[in-house]
């Protein structure tokens, strides 16, 4: 019986710590998406969305959805004071044009560069989409990944190349995982935390690029998810 | 009449003389802003050959999903096919449609620059991934781009809150998303709107899109796919 990592929803409240109070952040789909629901408490953040809202508050209450008024994921939003519409350019020279603060996707591998694929499996059926991701990736001041450490058949997410097609060249910053968190650096890959119980060397054994830390690594703060 | 007259009784009167092999941009994001009772009203037309720019490629037998199922379109360009878009993907899997996936940001800014005149321009996203492929690579400023061409179409087919008489239009909430854009890159842009009031009516503060980028306007209760 291998040791429990992190949840889903774990992964997504330990990147809501990365987020500064008043930040502009824009989320991808999957767990980035849930990571809203765990801003720190006092700390007001501004959600972006490629469709043209800056200032989303939390998903609509049941029976109080407007389908105007949705995110990218085509889920029904609230707005908070303050909030904005525009149009999709408009929402593209925000992301673009680097004016926004953290941008958090998910990703399939990231490499020791910070290259990132995230848009489609090899070999997979169906066209695939790009979506936003590239546009983000490019633009993004400070771009966080948030996924699982392994894929499901157990292989490395992050990898000393990507394999799979690309989304951005050296855009990723941090990586947030099941096992760790990660910084890309100039001087490669450095490990910031580990999940509890699991030791700097088994989170490399988990990983195919070469992690570098020093002394103790502390662990991931783990927060009580639904 | 100090103005053209751009109101059409029907959506179909609004699409009598497009062609088989048309251009049409559709507008349109998370199942809002989508003008679907223009597409409905192509398909009954019957029209084939289309080639269509759209952000996603229909939401079961909504949105352009309606075409793909008739078989009126033979090729895309899409950002985000999207898991609704069943025929389409049935299509695509099965060799008989052809795609080009831009990015979403792209994808705005390539109808922007056709909308402004602008022929082509250099941009960092896609450079080092399959986006890239065929496209001439430099360096400005230090930074790798790619050269990307405008996009134009036909037709524009954008979907509106509120229209004057002249066509100026107001959008509502994130249902704005591409129509702004697409309304400028249409040789012909028809907008389906909830309402029409006087000319005047409007406050000029509030309009979004100019009348000059409308050429026909056509009231019709908005259909929207979920």
């Amino acid at each position: 019986m291998s040791k429990p990592r992190l949840t889903r929803e774990q992964i997504a409240a330990r990147a809501a710590l990365e987020l500064p109070d008043g930040a502009c952040v824009n989320l991808g789909w999957g767990i980035p998406n849930l990571t809203a629901a765990y801003v720190p408490a006092g700390r007001t953040i501004y959600f972006h969305s490629e469709n043209g809202i800056l200032g989303m508050g939390p998903r609509a209450k049941s029976g109080e959805e407007d389908y105007d008024l949705v995110d990218a994921m085509k889920i029904p939003v609230t707005l908070v004071p303050g909030a904005s519409f525009f149009s999709q350019v408009d929402a593209h020279v925000m992301t673009r044009g680097g004016h926004l603060d953290v941008c958090i996707l998910g990703g399939l591998q990231v490499s020791e560069k910070g290259d990132l694929a995230n848009w489609r499996v090899p070999g997979a059926k169906g066209a695939g989409g790009i979506g936003g991701a590239m546009d983000i990736s490019v633009g993004a001041e400070r771009l966080i990944v948030t996924m699982e450490h392994n894929a499901k058949d157990g292989s490395a997410k992050v990898v000393k190349q990507c394999t799979y097609p690309l989304t951005a060249i050296e855009c990723v910053r941090t990586i947030i995982t099941d096992l760790a968190v990660i910084d890309v650096t100039p001087q490669g890959l450095v490990l910031r935390e580990v999940a509890p119980g699991f030791s700097p060397r088994e989170v490399q054994a988990a990983t195919e690029a070469e992690l570098s830390w020093s002394g103790k690594v502390p662990e991931i703060p783990v927060a009580k998810t639904a | 009449m100090a103005h053209k007259e751009k109101l059409f009784p029907t959506t179909d009167a609004a699409v009598a003389d497009i062609s088989d092999g048309a251009t049409i941009l559709f507008g349109g994001f998370g199942g809002a802003g989508f003008p679907n009772n223009l597409i409905q009203a192509l398909a009954r037309r019957g029209v084939k050959d289309l080639k269509i720019i759209s952000n996603n490629c229909g939401t079961g037998d909504g949105e352009a999903g309606i075409l793909f199922k008739n078989r009126q379109i033979r090729s895309v360009i899409s950002a985000f096919p999207g898991p609704g878009a069943k025929y389409f993907q049935e299509q695509y899997d099965a060799g008989l449609i052809e795609l080009e996936l831009v990015p979403q940001g792209i994808l705005c800014e390539r109808m922007r620059a056709f909308g402004a005149g602008i022929p082509a321009f250099y941009s960092p996203v896609g450079v080092g991934t399959e986006v890239a492929r065929g496209k001439e690579e430099r360096v400005i400023e230090g930074k790798r781009v790619i050269l990307e061409k405008a996009l134009g179409a036909d037709f524009a087919f954008i979907k509106a809150d509120t229209a004057d008489k002249l066509g100026n239009l107001v959008y509502r909430e994130a249902a704005r998303n591409f129509n702004p854009v697409m309304a400028t890159a249409g040789k012909t842009t028809i907008v389906e709107v909830e309402k029409v009031v006087e000319v005047g009516e409007l406050d000029p503060e509030s309009i979004v899109t100019p009348f000059v980028f409308v050429d026909r306007i056509v009231v019709a209760k908005g259909l929207r796919y979920v």
